[in-house]
């Protein structure tokens, strides 16, 4: 089933991205209910935070548990940015997106000599301890209170503030995610990564230096979650610690995994998915995330590749590109 | 006041320790990190107070009874969740941990209420102070410190000089030779998940009677610093652990005490951090080579 429908988007390229990109533009006018919108702008934000996580951790292969401290520290960023210097919010958000990537300059640094299991316990900590500045640096981010009253992104003279116009620039944001990360993974750099993540040794063999793109995957995916975090802060126009835990790290994670690593459409699929089906459980009260971690497991087992896996793609690939049919090369 | 906080950073360490050694064990033998851990702790815990609570009885009955309900909860978890995907590359095997984290941490919610319950209403335990100069002891600490000791001194028997403990290092050695040696690779597996959330039920009920709190989502907190321990330590190793753990207890009390106490769990990522940069396999970690 799911193989027919990639094949198919595959195939008619030409006619599914403008119609669904119409789909996209149009939905406004008929979601008119805030909530929804509401939803629908969490999808776009969490799309460029799977997204950003699928590059260094999908693509570069190098795990990832504390994605939410650069999303964090991106919102926190630009929220200062906007509140003590009055900057604009788009330059906020290239700012934003710049120290974030900085500090991905950062972490990336032990990830040249860490590997597997204890890089990723060291993002962890890493995490934890971004949280914890955040709580008690209580000076510059007013700790566990928050920062109240950020103000609204303005362009020439024109204020975004209704949930129609936040969900468009979210959906800018989200599209200019995804072009960037597609013409990334498909340039030579994107292909360098993936050779890391594949062999590191063997890239090395081939003249892959494994550390530049390690540390290029670690400051681009940082910048990007950066900056949608600086997006997050201005919509919400409040930001406190409590929205940049481990359990967020967790989430995205989630969405990267359960997508598919190493997919573009994979993410999107994931944070679509994982935004809307524990909205849709919420009938189930307290049953809610009871049934969704079950749900997560029972998914390991039974599609441990992801509602659009790396895998499945590859052979794609082959079918599209080849004259010949393949007569079950399910390999 | 140093003697005293290393004292409590001592008690605090030993349920790391505890903990840090069912990490350790399971992936010594899977090299999967069961991230579900911190969760089996938390429903230990629980399984003791509801013992106490609604079964009425002593707490020398409870614990062992809530030590085994939980080690056949650990069982279970890896029949349910860990086995299906055994060959399976170890994202998935952590993402579907989480799943596991997310089920048990939402069950406890479900079944208990998401909020502080008190230990000392039903264990029938009173706490006596002893001074000595100016360092402080309770009965409960000397018990902690005891009991957690005592057990790690079993777990180093068990491992080294028994023949279950053979068959344990010989299967986190190289799990296909185990097998056609003719151990029964899944049974010693099943056995480490049954004593690795027997210790961390434990380690739960000494924390319960501590701290006199146990909470849903105590778990995530004391999961992450027993994992960072473990990897502090070096993953696989169980010294490592038990060293890691208490290495971790000491720090975070200190630096608590003497430089902030908002960064208390900062602490011990910090030094998790450093001490990883220079030491990339842990403490008593082994390095892993490469082969081309």
């Amino acid at each position: 089933m799911n193989r027919k429908i990639q094949q198919f988007v595959f195939e008619h390229k030409k006619m599914v991205i403008p119609i669904a990109a119409l789909l996209l533009l149009g939905l406004p006018f008929f979601v008119t209910n805030s909530y929804f919108l509401h939803i629908l702008i969490m999808v776009c934000i969490y799309i460029c935070l799977a997204l950003s996580l699928n590059l260094v951790t999908g693509y570069a292969g190098q795990l990832v548990l504390g994605h939410a401290a650069f999303y964090g520290i991106g919102a926190y960023a630009g929220a200062l940015l906007m509140l003590k210097l009055q900057v604009n919010f788009f330059v906020a958000l290239l700012l934003s997106a710049a120290i974030t990537g900085l500090f991905g300059f950062l972490l990336g640094m032990p990830a040249l000599r860490l590997r597997g299991d204890y890089l990723a316990i060291v993002t962890l900590g890493f995490g934890e301890i971004v949280r914890l500045v955040f709580v008690n640096w209580k000076g510059l981010t007013r700790g566990p209170a928050g920062l109240p009253g950020i103000p609204s992104p303005q362009i020439f003279g024109f204020t975004i503030s209704g949930r129609t116009e936040f969900y468009y620039l979210a959906l800018i944001l989200a599209l200019f995610t995804i072009f960037f990360m597609v013409k990334l993974i498909n340039s030579g750099v994107g292909m360098a990564m993936q050779t890391v993540k594949n062999d590191e040794i063997a890239a090395e063999a081939i003249g892959i230096q494994p550390r530049k793109y390690k540390i290029m995957a670690f400051v681009i995916s940082s910048a990007f979650a950066g900056m949608i975090g600086c997006f997050f802060a201005s919509y919400l126009s409040y930001i406190s610690p409590t929205a940049f835990v481990y359990n967020t790290s967790m989430t995205i994670l989630t969405m990267a995994v359960l997508g598919g690593l190493g997919s573009i459409m994979g993410s999107i699929l994931g944070a679509s998915i994982l935004v809307i089906v524990p909205e849709m459980l919420r009938f189930l009260n307290d049953y809610r995330m009871l049934i969704f971690g079950a749900l997560m497991v029972f998914m390991m087992i039974f599609k441990p590749e992801g509602f659009w896996g790396a895998g499945k793609r590859r052979r794609n690939i082959y079918k599209i590109n080849s004259e010949v049919p393949d007569h079950g090369s399910n390999s | 006041m140093f003697l005293q906080q290393m004292i409590n950073g001592i008690t605090v360490g030993g349920s790391y320790a505890l903990i840090a050694l069912g990490y350790t064990m399971v992936y010594g033998i899977l090299r999967i990190v069961n991230f579900a851990h911190g969760d089996v702790f938390m429903m230990g815990s629980f399984f003791g107070l509801f013992c106490m609570q609604f079964l009425g009885m002593p707490y020398y009955v409870a614990f062992p009874i809530a030590a085994i309900a939980t080690a056949i909860m650990g069982i279970i978890m890896e029949r349910v969740a860990y086995r299906p995907i055994r060959t399976a590359d170890s994202l998935t095997v952590m993402i579907s941990a989480l799943g596991v984290s997310t089920f048990l941490g939402n069950l406890a919610m479900v079944l208990w209420g998401s909020g502080t319950h008190a230990f000392s209403n039903f264990s029938g335990i009173t706490v006596s102070v002893y001074r000595f100069d100016n360092v402080v002891l309770s009965n409960i600490q000397i018990g902690f410190i005891v009991l957690s000791v005592l057990l790690m001194l079993a777990l180093y028997f068990v491992v080294n000089k028994t023949k279950i403990g053979i068959a344990m290092r010989a299967t986190s050695h190289n799990i296909k030779t185990a097998k056609l040696m003719g151990i029964n690779t899944d049974r010693i597996i099943s056995f480490t998940f049954g004593i690795g959330s027997a210790l961390a039920c434990v380690a739960g009920l000494l924390v319960g009677i501590y701290y006199d709190a146990v909470y849903p989502l105590i778990g995530y907190s004391y999961g992450l610093k027993a994992f960072a321990a473990a990897v502090l330590g070096g993953i696989g190793s169980i010294p490592g652990a038990m060293l890691g753990g208490f290495i971790m207890g000491i720090v975070e009390t200190l630096g608590a005490s003497y430089i902030s106490a908002g960064y208390r769990d900062a602490f011990a990522f910090a030094i998790l951090i450093i001490v990883l940069i220079f030491r990339p396999a842990g403490i008593l970690g082994k390095k892993e080579i490469d082969k081309v």
